[in-house]
């Protein structure tokens, strides 16, 4: 690069003249965010609850080890420290996949870490790393989370099969039906669907790496597949998360009591 | 007729100080209708660099209420006159006078990128061929007008000055450009992370959302290069596959 010393102003924190509401975003996605991990966080951690009926809250899916009919590999071991709820063995992977998104990376930079608050505002630090250095050169890792949230989906996708079988409480007979949670559950996996299959790591992964991709067919469809996914990231990124929440409240709700689930057929 | 306020940054490198003219102003007037308004009737002296006045040239960039915009894309009808409206030169480039900055710094760095090196001709008489599909993708990125706009608004150079270690999003679009050619047979990643400093684009999409020509800078140009730059320097699973090739 040519090393010529620009001079130019450095604008103080928040300083810029653009008179439109540039907080109202930066602000709104501060709140989303905080709200969700706040949630996320105690429901985690409360290890109950996850689960009524054929439902499995997608916050435990898959769970390993846990005391509900869904569990993997059978009942919590007891070396297992008692507040390590089911939810705490699986939940690292689509946490790192969403703070690794590309989406959510230049989301919550602006939102939580000013840089910048948002575009043409003054930034708050003179120094800067960016993705450049450690620790957030490790966000080029996203890939491999993109791998694990694939086989996420397949269970979550599992799940939404498995909430489609009711076991009668008295004659233990299990039946076809479709409940408010099934619905739910569907949901919850096909815009999980609609987020990950858009994820840019995916899009290089499946034809984006390729300069000839005429060449091969089979990656030119699956490329433009997953570049019309691609284009809406922020809104299946926003509508999966908040529809993941959802989710677990509804579940929890009907274990609780609080709500009956409503049996459609 | 009515009449509005423009709040214009007077100055060159030394510094300077917002001034305001009131002019007439009437419907389809853009920004840059208004400057020159002013400049022909109460600033002789104010300096403003424009071209084509049709969005082409990429000559007439400029701040319009703080948001990095051409001025002769810039509609009046799309600004509130009720109060006056500030127009300012770009903050990431030095100031000459007035509106105009120096931009030169984009021509040195451009010439610092690879060029492009096609691979042996396809055909015998030194013709290549390539297909509709693959050349769609590159399309976008030569509708680049270089107006500058996104290296203006990108937080890397108008906020930490790191002119020297970070090309800039217009370069990356050029970059993605010659890199996705289907012909090139050139390699840039290493460039890309050791001098150009792809990593240092946070991916906050500014650069996207200021382009006049609306190339979609974060998403088809800069993350399908970092990507590019992943599989090469920062993926295990990928050197060791490499590596196994190799030995083979
Ligand atoms: S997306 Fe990257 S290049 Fe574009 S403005 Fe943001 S930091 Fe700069
Ligand atoms: S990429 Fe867009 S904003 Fe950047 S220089 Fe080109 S036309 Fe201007
Ligand atoms: S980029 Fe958002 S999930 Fe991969
Ligand atoms: S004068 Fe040419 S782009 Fe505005």
């Amino acid at each position: 690069m040519s090393n010529t010393v620009i001079p130019l102003q450095r604008r103080k924190f928040a300083q810029t003249t653009r008179q439109d509401g540039w907080w109202i975003q930066p602000l709104a996605i501060f709140l989303g965010l905080s709200a969700f991990i706040v949630y996320a966080n105690w429901a985690a951690f409360q290890g109950e609850h996850y689960h009524w009926g054929p439902y499995l809250s997608p916050f435990y899916s898959p769970e390993l080890f846990g005391d509900s009919p869904h569990s993997m590999f059978g009942a919590r071991p007891s070396w297992l420290p008692a507040w390590v709820s089911p939810a705490l063995l699986i939940l690292w992977a689509p946490a790192g996949f969403r703070l690794t998104c590309y989406y959510y990376r230049g989301a919550y930079y602006k939102s939580f870490w000013g840089d910048p608050p948002a575009c043409a505002v003054g930034e708050l630090r003179n120094g800067y790393r960016g993705e450049n250095k450690l620790p957030l050169i490790m966000q080029n890792l996203h890939r491999y989370f993109l791998y694990l949230a694939l086989i996420f989906l397949l269970v979550l996708a599992y799940d939404a099969w498995k909430g489609m079988w009711f076991k009668d409480a008295v004659t233990g007979e299990v039946s076809f039906g479709v409940g408010i949670g099934t619905l739910v559950l569907i949901t919850n996996v096909c815009l999980l669907g609609g987020y990950t299959l858009g994820c840019h790591s995916l899009r290089h992964l499946v034809g984006g790496r390729l300069d000839e991709m005429s060449n091969s067919p089979v990656c030119q469809k699956a490329y433009s597949c997953v570049s019309c996914f691609n284009a809406r990231h922020m809104l299946f990124a926003w509508l999966s998360l908040v529809w993941v929440a959802f989710s677990d409240v509804y579940i929890r709700l009907c274990s609780m009591g609080v709500l009956s689930d409503w049996r459609l057929f | 007729m009515a009449t509005a306020t423009f709040r214009i940054w007077r100055g060159n490198k030394e510094g300077g100080k917002f001034q305001d003219y009131t002019t007439e102003v009437s419907e389809g007037m853009v920004v840059l209708d208004a400057v020159l308004r002013i400049q022909a009737e109460k600033a002789n002296d104010l300096a403003v660099r424009w071209n084509c006045k049709a969005g082409k040239c990429g000559s007439c960039s400029a701040e319009i209420n703080g948001i990095p915009k051409l001025m002769c894309m810039t509609r009046l009808s799309e600004l509130s006159l009720d109060l006056p409206v500030i127009i300012e030169p770009m903050q990431s480039f030095p100031s000459i006078k007035d509106l105009v900055t120096d931009v030169s710094w984009n021509f040195e760095v451009k010439k610092k990128i690879k060029k492009f090196s096609p691979r042996k001709a396809d055909a015998s008489d030194g013709t290549w061929r390539m297909a509709q599909n693959d050349v769609n993708r590159v399309q976008e990125f030569r509708k680049c007008i270089e107006c500058f706009l996104c290296q203006n608004v990108c937080h890397v150079l108008r906020d930490h000055h790191l002119h020297n270690e970070f090309i800039g999003p217009r370069f990356f679009v050029y970059s993605a450009n010659l890199e996705m050619n289907p012909l090139d047979t050139q390699d840039r990643l290493e460039q890309l992370k050791d001098t150009q400093g792809i990593g240092y684009c946070n991916i906050t999409k500014c650069c996207t959302k200021v382009c006049p020509e609306s190339i979609t800078i974060t998403d088809n140009a800069i993350i399908p290069l970092k990507e590019r730059v992943a599989d090469e320097f920062y993926d295990p699973l990928k050197k060791l596959i490499r590596l196994f090739r190799k030995k083979k």
